[in-house]
């Protein structure tokens, strides 16, 4: 794909407990943890830094509510491509 | 919110290249969670707990649907007992079990307001059934969000009612055994089978598309109740990672693959398109529900004339059942209502009272009742010896006793209140039937209290009773209790055993 991702994803390193649920369940297999530990002691969720598609299924998996914020390129795309999955559309 | 600067500087910086937030931290949630300990921006649930995506999701909702200023949340006993401390709307936290039934009292009282009872397995599915149950099946119009992990979470693991056949648990540690232990309760289905409940949908926060099935339903179980159609329930089948002993990952799979099997995900009940009958309680004036006919000679308006000297009168009537115990009691009450008192009637049940001693509490007040029970009465009408011992002690100091006999008993002494002999039974039989003696002592009470008028006793008798020869009877008991008073001289009037 040429151009910017349509999406983005920051994860608060903060707020994340490592529970891995954002990145089993990351369509395009964006995200991953990180190897070393975080503040809090786990190893924390971060985006890989391409092919996020700005669906927000990680958003909704993840069970704290700050922990991750989910970006798309404005304006956002009016129709999903096929085979694209985004979570208002699942 | 508490945030590390790398992460605000990334942030800034995808902002800066264009693109705009599409999901976030509700603003239903709030920014700090000021809960005990030190980890005030997390929640205190365990990773990968499905409480925070159930939270997440109605959050979710509650401000999309713009609900949140009017949202009553109602947390239970379990894991999500601290709801309160995530979700910025009105909150409430009850005691084990009872949330719908608070919840119940909330959404009755604030019509207007988006009651939330939000539950888990243990609470709502065991010590909790009967709330749920009849709340349901009352029809109340609030939404249950019931968290379903087929195990009690927050005490370490033991087997709930929803713990499914072969699971182990601390208190199943051979599994679960129909045999021993019954069968999983299956609570969304059983909701359903009831007449009143209008959305009833089971999901799992299983995997991604269950997620936003989950999501879709959360929003429509609170949409029925904004529209102010009734009852919904939302049964979330939802990965405790920790007491399953699995990882998150697991956990959800473990949702998917063992629970969703045993509890099958569905719309089991949506009537919310069908016309809904109004269940508006009719506005009836206290006239219309007393009966209050035009003939009566006391009419409610005219009423509030009367100046009740007594802020708070608790009378306590005891005696044999048959007496027209009960019924004095409930004379008097609705002698208050007519006269525009609050009141309050109490009776007293139990096989004790068959053949023994029967009692009801009245309270008259020109306040609101706290509650229907006197415990301190400022008059006790004892309409019998037994009644007479029993409760005569407890009389507030100063108050009075009416006692049906002509003397006390001689061993009984009570210094600390005011006592009137009064043989009722005998003056009513005299006018031709003892049954009226309960009429002589209302009588006798109404011209030693002034507490209400007679003329209402008068009313309210020929409101109740059609028989005329019944109505003679009694008008003339009472009238017979106030000539017996008026006849007592100032001295000697109380008869007093030595």
């Amino acid at each position: 794909m040429s151009g910017p991702d349509r999406g983005n994803v920051v994860i608060n390193l903060f707020e994340c407990k490592g529970c891995g649920l954002c990145v089993d369940s990351c369509p395009p297999k964006c995200l991953e943890l990180l190897p070393e530990l975080s503040a809090s002691g786990v190893h924390p969720a971060q985006y890989l830094g391409k092919a996020c598609t700005g669906c927000g299924i990680c958003f909704y998996c993840c069970p704290e509510p700050g922990a991750i914020t989910v970006y798309r390129l404005t304006p956002p795309p009016k129709s999903v491509p096929p085979g694209e999955l985004h979570a208002a559309a699942l | 919110m508490a945030i590390d600067s790398k992460t605000s500087a990334k942030a800034l910086e995808i902002l800066a290249a264009g693109y705009q937030v599409s999901h976030s931290k509700s603003p239903a949630f709030y920014d700090t969670y000021e809960r005990k300990g030190d980890c005030k921006h997390q929640t205190h649930y365990c990773p990968g707990c499905g409480h925070g995506v159930a939270h997440k999701l109605i959050a979710e909702a509650l401000a999309d649907l713009g609900l949140q200023d009017k949202t009553i949340f109602v947390s239970p006993v379990g894991c999500s007992v601290f709801a309160y401390y995530y979700f910025d709307v009105g909150n409430v936290q009850l005691a084990h079990g009872r949330a719908p039934a608070g919840a119940t009292g909330i959404k009755r009282t604030c019509p207007e307001a988006i009651v939330i009872s939000y539950q888990g397995d243990g609470d709502l599915a065991a010590i909790g059934t009967a709330e749920i149950i009849h709340a349901a099946n009352r029809g109340e119009k609030i939404t249950v969000f019931f968290v379903n992990n087929a195990v009690y979470g927050m005490t370490g693991g033991q087997m709930a009612p929803t713990t499914m056949l072969g699971q182990k648990t601390t208190t199943s540690p051979w599994g679960r055994r129909a045999s021993n232990e019954g069968f999983p309760l299956h609570m969304a289905e059983l909701i359903a089978t009831l007449e009143a409940p209008v959305y009833v949908e089971r999901v799992a926060l299983s995997d991604n598309k269950n997620i936003m099935k989950a999501r879709k339903a959360v929003r429509r179980a609170l949409e029925v109740q904004r529209d102010g159609i009734g009852f919904s329930f939302v049964e979330i089948l939802s990965p405790c990672p920790t007491i399953w002993a699995k990882d998150p990952v697991q956990a959800r799979k473990w949702v998917a693959e063992k629970m969703i099997p045993e509890y099958p995900l569905a719309v089991f009940k949506d009537k919310a398109h069908e016309a809904i009958e109004n269940r508006a309680i009719p506005q009836r004036s206290v006239q219309d529900v007393l009966e209050i006919r035009a003939k009566d000679d006391v009419p409610l308006t005219e009423l509030p004339k009367h100046s009740h000297h007594a802020e708070d009168l608790r009378i306590k009537v005891a005696g044999f059942g048959g007496q027209g115990v009960l019924l004095l009691g409930q004379l008097l009450t609705e002698m208050g209502m007519r006269e525009g008192l609050e009141v309050s009637w109490l009776p007293s049940y139990g096989p004790e009272m068959r053949s023994g001693s029967a009692n009801c509490h009245v309270c008259l007040s020109q306040r609101r009742i706290g509650t229907p029970l006197v415990t301190r009465p400022d008059v006790l009408i004892a309409m019998n010896e037994p009644s007479l011992r029993k409760f005569a002690a407890q009389v507030a100091p100063g108050g009075l006793i009416l006692y049906n006999q002509e003397h006390l008993p001689q061993d009984l002494h009570l210094p600390h209140a005011r006592v009137l002999c009064i043989p009722a039974s005998e003056i009513a039989d005299k006018l031709g039937s003892s049954k009226a003696a309960n009429m002589v002592l209302l009588g006798a009470l109404l011209e030693a209290t002034h507490c209400l008028l007679p003329a209402t006793a008068e009313g309210v008798l020929t409101t109740k009773i059609k028989k005329a020869d019944m109505l003679t009877w009694n008008c003339a008991a009472l009238r017979a209790g106030r000539e017996f008073m008026d006849n007592l001289t100032p001295d000697g009037t109380i008869t007093r055993a030595h």
